[in-house]
């Protein structure tokens, strides 16, 4: 058992939570994942790491389905029933380069963790991080004090520059030479970053979210087509290069489940309103 | 005496609408009678063709005795986990397959007597062995990590059984279903194991969690690979990334570990009703029954040879035929065909013929040119085997593998790197149950051998 030794809500629907992980957090490394599980009946999920240090693994996660449903529904002393970690092939880290990390949403808190440790090896980080609207923003001050440059974006405006990722990202493109981009959120955004970037002949890195059981190899249902090759995201990524993914694949595969999933959500909830949590 | 007596079986129409056991067990009079006709022959054979050579004409005698107790304690000196090996043991090709009643009519039935006694001993405690100061640690719980555990811990050492999954047991867990082999039984007899004062960890993936370094700076003194073969093949056709395409690694394990079938299990499953299973293994039958069990109307296995070729045991062929699986030989799968929505909607396959003897001695399937067909489905599982899972290899760079993914070993079972030791499906490729716990048998005596070269030596 795992026990959670602190719980902060970061917006409505985004919670922060670090979990006492002596085993997973040992070797954990910036862009690896874990797979979690919460009750006896309950699948395995993976969620990036947010942060690993002094034998404690942070995530920060969204409501999405059953499974973060019933994990939202856990205190400070309460216990998760299974972590396992830390899995994938940890992003690569280059050093002297110029950099831009695009986050999207939820990504924003896979992004961060990048921002920081690039920046602390002697890059020069350009951070740009996009959310729906306003009161979805996480980790602005973080991403403000820990980027060389930095840029806000909302689909609506209401806060930071209006529209999508994209467009201070071409703007950046046109301007000044890049040696990397990394694009970590939604599968569409990163569809787009890196058709952008291919059009400006810059190397992209994505983090592939796929779904997946077991994360070490073995069910083969993280597969993703990469410059044809077929891959799979729990331990040849979840990193790959931007160009050569076939996200429309992707976008398709990670609806495979879906009515089920939507059953099973009901269900958490259900399962949540019979036994109130204090 | 020359028939064996019939295993009683679940009811065929019954039991495709639940997934409790398909075999029942002998009954204690069925028991007598089929141990009575073990001819207890001076030579036997049938320990011989036993990979972890249990001495069979002992317990069988027993039965006759009804000496239950006695009976499990003699097959428990070479085999911890008679339950499991009652049930999914290739009997008819090894101990039964030399049995000398199986010359004129049918052999003894070895495996179901193996079951009985499994199945009525009255306590099968495990006597805790004296306790030593050396610790091995044993990677992976499935057959040969848990053997090996086992034999080492009878010898006294203190042993931490590593699992990547939140459940030990390996394929025993993830792979076999609930219907050929409970998993209250696997659990059971996992338990014999802690109170032997083994520790599992599970949660735990060597080569990622923690390296092998880790583990030797940790105390360790010797290690045991038993890894498993858990990369799922895939042929490589066009189609295969289309909704509906799986892995029978991720369509068994989404339902034997995590429970998909349990109505109260959060585990999604793809919602199938005409669904085609490739391959012909094992495997192939586990997935086909498994899917004719959660509601399709039609599961077709499609084989690119004949019946006679299939790697099942006959048994699970013959079951899958009483529960409703379709058959389609000679078929070799070349796409899989998809809706505008990227769901599968058909198999394409080409019609094949037998020609002359292949490397395994099998007659080689050749293709009928323009013999193209569809067969109409929702869903594709793929059951064409395992690679060796190669996530521990990349992540240790001294540690060596043949072509294959496979762990290359010495003949004490020691790996390329000094005091790891590796068996089962990791050395082997995918095979079965007991040949596993062979291999984990066999390197426990090494690393026992090792332990005691390293200490005298220093």
């Amino acid at each position: 058992m795992y026990k959670i030794l602190e719980k902060k809500r970061l917006r409505p629907t985004v919670t922060f939570m670090k979990i006492e992980a002596p085993l997973a957090s040992r070797n954990a490394k910036p862009g690896q994942f874990i797979i979690i599980r919460v009750r006896p009946e309950g699948e395995r999920i993976p969620l990036t790491i947010y942060e690993a240090s002094n034998k404690t693994i942070s995530i920060i996660y969204q409501v999405v389905g059953a499974t973060t449903r019933l994990l939202d529904a856990l205190e400070v002393g309460d216990a998760i029933l299974d972590v396992a970690g830390p899995l994938g092939t940890p992003t690569h880290l280059p050093v002297n380069q110029r950099i831009i990390i695009v986050g999207g949403g939820l990504g924003c808190a896979i992004a961060y963790p990048l921002v920081r440790s690039m920046q602390e090896i002697g890059n020069e980080v350009t951070s740009i991080i996009g959310f729906r609207n306003r009161d979805l923003v996480i980790l602005e001050d973080e991403f403000r004090s820990s980027s060389t440059h930095f840029i806000l974006v909302t689909d609506d405006g209401s806060a930071g520059e209006s529209g999508q990722v994209t467009i201070p990202l071409e703007r950046l493109l046109q301007q000044d030479f890049y040696d990397v981009v990394y694009a970590i959120g939604p599968l569409v955004m990163m569809k787009y970053v890196s058709l952008l970037t291919k059009k400006y002949h810059v190397k992209t890195i994505v983090s592939m979210n796929s779904i997946m059981v077991d994360g070490t190899g073995m069910c083969g249902g993280c597969r993703v087509s990469v410059g044809g090759d077929v891959k799979f995201a729990c331990v040849d990524g979840p990193d790959f290069d931007g160009h050569l993914v076939d996200f429309d694949e992707a976008i398709a595969r990670q609806t495979i489940y879906q009515p089920t999933e939507k059953a099973h959500d009901q269900r958490a909830c259900r399962l949540l309103q019979k036994v109130p949590h204090e | 005496m020359n028939k064996r007596q019939p295993m009683p079986t679940q009811d065929a129409a019954l039991r495709t609408t639940n997934f409790c056991e398909v075999n029942l067990g002998y009954t204690d009079n069925q028991a007598k009678l089929e141990a009575a006709r073990c001819l207890q022959c001076k030579n036997q054979p049938c320990v011989a063709g036993c990979p972890v050579n249990i001495n069979i004409p002992a317990f069988i005698h027993l039965i006759l005795e009804e000496q239950i107790q006695q009976s499990y304690n003699i097959i428990t000196e070479d085999n911890l986990f008679p339950a499991i090996c009652g049930r999914v043991c290739p009997q008819e090709a090894q101990c039964e397959r030399l049995c000398v009643r199986g010359i004129k009519g049918e052999c003894v039935a070895i495996g179901r007597l193996e079951r009985y006694v499994a199945d009525h001993v009255p306590s099968c405690e495990v006597t805790t062995p004296k306790k030593l100061s050396t610790k091995i640690a044993v990677v992976g719980s499935g057959p040969a990590g848990l053997t090996c555990a086992n034999e080492l811990a009878k010898y006294g050492y203190q042993v931490t059984i590593f699992e990547a999954l939140h459940a030990p047991g390996g394929v025993l867990m993830y792979g076999i279903p609930e219907f050929r082999l409970p998993k209250a039984i696997v659990m059971g007899e996992i338990q014999k194991l802690k109170s032997m004062g083994v520790q599992i960890i599970p949660n735990a993936i060597i080569g990622k969690t923690l390296t092998i370094d880790q583990l030797f700076e940790d105390g360790y003194q010797a290690i045991f690979l038993g890894s498993g073969a858990g990369l799922p093949r895939f042929m490589n056709i066009p189609g295969e990334q289309y909704k509906g395409v799986f892995s029978a690694n991720e369509y068994l394990t989404r339902i034997n570990l995590m429970k998909a079938y349990d109505s109260s299990s959060d585990t999604p499953l793809y919602p199938a009703k005409r669904v085609c299973v490739i391959g012909g293994g094992n495997v192939a039958m586990d997935a086909a029954r498994c899917a004719i069990r959660l509601g399709a109307n039609n599961v077709i296995i499609v084989y690119r040879r004949t019946e006679e070729e299939m790697p099942a045991r006959v048994e699970e062929i013959e079951h899958a035929k009483e529960e409703g699986i379709q058959f389609k030989l000679l078929s070799n799968p070349i796409a899989i065909v998809a809706n505008n929505h990227q769901e599968v909607c058909a198999l394409e396959c080409v019609q094949m013929k037998l020609g002359p003897l292949d490397a395994s001695n099998r007659a080689r399937p050749i293709p009928i040119p323009e013999s193209n067909f569809q067969i109409p489905c929702d869903s594709v599982i793929m059951a064409l085997g395992n690679y060796p899972n190669p996530l521990l290899s990349k992540e240790t760079s001294t540690l060596q593998v043949n072509s294959h993914g496979c762990f290359v070993i010495d003949h004490t079972l020691m790996t390329s790197i000094p005091g790891v030791f590796a068996g089962g499906d990791a050395v082997s490729g995918a095979a079965t149950v007991i040949l596993a716990m062979e291999a984990g048998k066999i390197a426990s005596q090494s690393i026992i051998q090792y332990l005691q070269q390293k200490n005298s030596s220093t």
